[in-house]
Formats: structure tokens, sequence, C-alpha cells
């Protein structure tokens, strides 16, 4: 069942994000309206995908790789309608819903089978610390969108040669308040999620921190971020420099969801 | 019989020079005008606008070369001579001056094609024209129809989206940098006309204040008056940046006054809030060099030409469709025109047959009002049936398009065939 509802919200993503290239290159206005109505109904039938996945399996579905990268690109398209309708952001989603369907495209290919929770994994931090971690991840996956969509558009600026994103994409100052808002409300979550990773940690396994890989990388991550911040909110950086830093953050985040399972052992790796 | 003809009668930016147009312009507004040719018994509905670039009249009447003059002399008076009427008031009539009303509705006829201000000009322009009640039937349906045809071309078109001169290209620019220009300063280094015309544009875009910068203090003073802001010294320049966003500069230096040094530590307290600088000395005032900081912009005039050039070309293609939209509905429009035309027509044609017919039922069946409600409800039936199927052959004839002759033409035939020119007493005698 669950995987007919991934399976249907995979396709609604798949309209979606074509109807989204079709307004990105015609700017008709009805399109738009089309193209977010899809996307939203792909969002409702996902939202309906992982709830079922979490009464099928018993548990808060963020515990194999597919369970985690589909939620992943849950929370990514939740953070994105979450502020959607307060401001909006010229174009943003034809960025976002590309990102959101690469990763269910990734959730697609890796195994579906559900793996039973080993007992000591069995708390109420498994919901709580994945979810705020995966949540950060997502707000912190459109700062890096916003990032990209800067650097494209301050370079056509700069450079005075106008072609494809000049006039499609939004202001600079409306993406650089992107970046603004998704850093400060990205970094306080990833940051919890963090303190509560290391709670649960010392629940499971009797200390808070035992310098894994994934762990590793997740504080290199947050200093990344906390740098990024710092530049950001105290020393007065914005525009370019901060989004070259919320691109190289998040694809340390990238990393430490992927690269360290794939390349380097430690006790997180059954998870993603 | 026919119906009114519709003349437009005006000058523009394109046939008429400046100074003629000044003559013509109505400055004390439209009451008095209007009034005025309400007094006028051979035009019947009537409508003015002046813009800046235009003065126009729209009427309706039956002889055109009276009307016109007697329109022209009624406005004008001895503002403008016989000779400069014929060589510069251009005439439309009919279904030419509907379209040429669409054109100059959806700013395909303005000096900046595409601009948005003529629609609001033309709204107003009716709004005075209904309250002095100089709009009928026929000029009513064509303005509401003019609005909605711009709203169009507005909506399906991308034909207002692009900035055609160097000064709105400023306003292009500095609106893909800062998103709002609500809140944000100008600084006006020098005072030339394009740099007051960009500063005009951005004003219209809400900047907050304008700072004057220039060599004699006194030409500041002056020009920070026209736009309430403030006279600072050329001294003071730098200074300046730190509270200012954007900076227009065409000072008549022939060297450099503003350098990348002068700027990099600015940026620092600015807390790198951006700078948008826009250089249309010739020769430069600022440092091409200054482009190269972060969050810093600077466009010259060859720059900012290069925007104007590529937006022309996109809007040329715009054009094209906005003109496809207005040849739409001029058509359509011509058909509502050609049909109110022999609408007359087609009422006297029905009640003249009604008559005929009705006249014949009661001189056999006697009066139809006498009679009891069934009999008499059958009997108008019969009436209505009996009209309709003879008027089904001439009505056919009128709105059949496939004739190898005019409109006109066919009415006339239909009048003739059926006695409807004859008077009252000859028809009775029929």
């Amino acid at each position: 069942m669950s995987f007919l509802l991934f399976q249907s919200s995979l396709v609604i993503y798949i309209c979606s994000t074509a109807a989204y290239f079709v307004f990105f290159f015609t700017r008709k206005t009805r399109i738009r309206r089309i193209s977010r109505l899809i996307f939203t109904v792909a969002f409702l039938v996902h939202t309906a995908n992982i709830i079922v996945r979490a009464t099928e399996t018993g548990h808060t579905p963020i515990v194999s790789h597919h369970e985690t990268v589909t939620f992943f690109s849950w929370s990514v398209a939740c953070c994105y309608l979450s502020f959607r309708w307060r401001y909006t952001v010229k174009n943003l989603g034809v960025f976002i819903s590309t990102l959101v369907l690469a990763l269910m495209f990734v959730a697609a290919f890796s195994s579906r089978v559900a793996i039973p929770l080993p007992p000591m994994m069995q708390s109420w931090w498994l919901p709580v610390h994945a979810s705020v971690t995966l949540f950060a991840d997502g707000f912190l996956a459109i700062a890096c969108i916003g990032g990209i969509m800067y650097l494209l558009q301050e370079r056509e600026l700069k450079q005075k040669r106008f072609g494809l994103f000049y006039s499609r994409l939004p202001s600079l100052e409306s993406l650089d308040k992107l970046n603004h808002h998704c850093l400060s409300i990205g970094f306080p979550l990833y940051t919890l999620g963090l303190i509560t990773g290391s709670l649960w940690a010392k629940q499971a396994w009797g200390a808070y921190w035992h310098w894994d890989p994934k762990e590793t990388w997740s504080l290199v991550t947050w200093f990344l971020y906390a740098a990024t911040v710092h530049q950001r909110f105290t020393v007065g950086w914005r525009g370019r420099r901060v989004a070259i830093l919320s691109i190289i953050a998040f694809l340390s985040i990238l990393f430490t969801l992927w690269g360290i399972s794939f390349l380097l052992e430690g006790i997180h790796t059954y998870v993603a | 019989m026919s119906r009114d003809a519709i003349v437009l009668l005006g000058v523009n930016h394109k046939t008429t020079p400046l100074a003629v147009r000044e003559k013509l312009a109505l400055s004390a507004g439209y009451e008095d005008p209007l009034r005025s040719l309400g007094q006028l018994s051979l035009i019947n509905e009537y409508y003015l606008l002046s813009t800046c670039n235009r003065v126009e009249v729209l009427f309706t009447c039956r002889h055109v070369e009276q009307a016109q003059q007697l329109v022209m002399t009624t406005l004008f008076g001895s503002a403008i001579t016989e000779g400069e009427i014929d060589k510069y008031v251009y005439r439309y009539e009919n279904i030419e001056a509907v379209e040429h009303l669409f054109l100059v509705a959806a700013s395909l006829d303005s000096m900046i094609v595409g601009e948005a201000q003529i629609l609001g000009q033309l709204k107003e322009a009716y709004r005075y024209a209904a309250k002095a009640g100089s709009t009928g039937f026929v000029l009513n349906k064509l303005l509401h129809k003019s609005f909605s045809v711009a709203k169009r071309v507005r909506t399906e078109t991308r034909i207002g989206a692009h900035a055609v001169s160097v000064s709105y290209a400023a306003v292009e620019l500095a609106r893909k940098i800062f998103g709002e220009l609500a809140g944000k300063k100008v600084m006006l280094v020098g005072a030339g006309e394009m740099a007051e015309l960009a500063a005009e544009h951005l004003v219209g875009q809400g900047v907050e204040e304008v700072v004057v910068a220039n060599r004699t203090l006194q030409r500041a003073v002056q020009l920070a008056r026209c736009y309430n802001g403030r006279a600072v010294s050329l001294e003071e320049l730098v200074d300046q940046l730190l509270y200012v966003d954007i900076i227009i500069s065409s000072t008549g230096s022939p060297d450099l006054i503003l350098t990348k040094k002068d700027v990099r530590p600015v940026m620092r307290e600015r807390r790198n809030r951006p700078l948008f600088f826009i250089d249309i000395a010739v020769p430069r005032d600022l440092d091409p060099a200054i482009n190269t900081l972060d969050n810093v912009y600077l466009y010259d005039v060859d720059d900012l030409m290069h925007v104007v050039e590529m937006n022309k070309t996109e809007r040329d293609r715009e054009a094209i469709k906005a003109q496809r939209i207005i040849a739409e509905e001029k058509l359509k429009f011509g058909k509502w025109l050609s049909s109110i035309e022999s609408t007359p027509t087609i009422i006297q044609l029905r009640s003249t047959i009604e008559q005929h017919v009705r006249f014949e039922v009661e001189k056999t069946m006697g009066r139809i009002g006498d009679m009891d409600g069934a009999a008499q409800q059958s009997l108008e039936k019969m009436i209505a049936a009996i009209t309709s199927k003879v008027l089904y052959p001439p009505l056919h004839f009128l709105k059949s398009e496939s004739h190898h002759t005019s409109l006109p033409e066919r009415i006339k035939t239909v009048r003739e065939l059926f006695l409807l020119d004859r008077n009252k007493d000859d028809q009775e005698m029929s």
C-alpha cells in the first residue's frame, strides 16, 4: 500500500516538475497555477505514503535508506510549501521540484525492505532526532538552492550578459532574504538535531559522543553552518559569499547522509 | 437610415511637432471643451483625450466634412491654421477609428511602446465624458471595448515587461538588484537630463530620498527641491555612499571622481548592503574596476544601451502578437457595428410585416382584444409565426456574409423590396 502511494507520488512529482519547467520557459501564469496545484497534490500523496509506511513498519519510517531519503524529500517539499504562501520567490518552484524529484528517484532505487528496529533503538528519540534533523536538512537544502539561484543571477548582472536567467530569476535581494530565512530556521533546527542525537546516544549506548564518522561529519557540517551564520549575522556578509558558503555546507550535509555510509563504516550505518 | 459615422481626429507625437501639440493640448481640463462640443447639433456622441503626446477627439456624426470643420474650430479656434490642420491632423473613420483607438489603448501607438500610463489617461478622459453625458450607445461600447482590448494585450503578451529607454533600463536593473525600491535612496552626482529622467523614474517606483551632489551647490539645491531631497557638495561624495543605495553619475568631469579604493572601505561599513552605480557621463566618472567589488554593481552608458537593445527586440516580438490581438478585436467590433447598421431596418421590417398580418387576421376574425384567453393566445402565436416565416428570407439575405454586395447595398435592396422608405400614406394605399 505504502509502495503504491510512493509510486503515485513519484509520478505526480514528475508531472509537476515537467509543468514547472514548461512554466519556466514559457512564463505563462496559468501553467504556474497548474504546476503548484500538481505539486501540492504530490505532496499530499507523499504525506499519506509516509503515514501508511509508519503504520506498516510499526515505527517512524526514518530507518532504512529508502525511508530516510523519502522523508528528506518530503521535508524539502514541506519547508517549501510552509513559506510559499507567506512570500513568493519567483521560479523557486522549478528548482525545488527538481530537487524533490531527484531525491524521490534516489529513494525509488534503494531497497524498500523494512528494517526491523533493534530493541535499543526503540525510543522516542527516534522520531524526534531523525525528523528534526531532516527538517533542518530541508530548510538548508532550500538555502542551498537559493544560493545557486543567487549565483546564477549575480553572474548575469555582473557580467552584463543577460541570458536565460536574468528575466526569470527574482531579484538578488529576495534571494538573499530567502537565504536569511532558511538559515535562521535551518541552523537552530540542525543544532537541536545534534543535541537530541547526542542525548539519544547516551540513552542507547551510554555515551553522549562516539566520534564515529557520521557524528564527526555532522559536527563538521555544524561548524560550517555556524561559520556561515556567524559571518552573515555578525560580520554582515551577504550575497555571493554567503551563497557559496550555503552551497558548500549543504554538500557537507549530503556527504554526511550518503558519503559516510558508502565510504566509511560506523555505528550509524544501519541508518541511511 | 444607416448609422452615424465614427470619426477620430487627432495629432500625436509621430505626426506633429511638439510646438503644434502644445498649442492644441487641452490644458484647462476636459469640462469646458466637452461643454462647447455639446452645443454642436451636427455631432451626436463625442469624447476627448489630451495627453502630453496626443490630442484626440472621437465623435459620431452624419456629415463628416462639415462636422470635422465645426469640431476643429470649436475646440481649437485660431490656435491652428487651416494649413496646419491639413498637414498634421489625422482623420480615421469607422473601423479605422476603432483600430486606432485600440492601438492607443494597448499602448502600441505610444512614444514608449508598452507603457502602462496611457490606459489610465484614457479611462480618466472617459470618466469626464461620461460625467458630461457626451457618450452614448456606440462610443460607450467602443471605449469599454478598447479598455478590455488593452487588458487582453497586457495579459496575453509581455509588451509592458521591457524597459526600452536608458533611464528606464536603469530602473529595471535596480529592481533586479534591490527587489522593491521603496525605502531605497538615490544620489544624483552632477545634473544632466538623462540623470534627472532616471531619478524621476526611480521616484515613481517609490524611492525614499533623492540626494543631489553638484559642483555648484546652488544648482544642487535647486534640483534637490524638485524631488524634496537634499543637496550636498561634491566633497562629501564618499561619505554619502554610506547612506545611499543607487548612485547616478553624470558630471562633466574629465577624470574619474570615484575609484575602487574609495568604495571598498565603504562596503565594510555598509555591512555589504548592495550599491548600484550608474555612470552616464562621457567621459566616464566612475572607475570600471568598481564593478569587481562584491555586492557592488556598476553600469555605464554602453551597458545600459545594451539592455535597451535587448529589450527592444524582445518587445518588437511581443508587439506583433499584440497587433494580431487588435486585428482580431477590430474584426469583432466591425461585425457588431454592421449588425447595428441593419438593426433599424430589421425592426422596421418586422413591425411592418406584423402589422400587415394582424390587419388581415383582424379583418377576418374580428378584434383580437375581444376574444377569450385561449383563442387570443393561439392567434397571437400564429401572427408571430407567420411574421417570422416571412421575415426569414430577407433577414437571411441581410446577415449572410457570402454575398458579393456590401451590407449597405443589401440594406437598400431590402428597404426597396419591402417599400420601407415610402411614407405612411403611400403604404396605407398599397
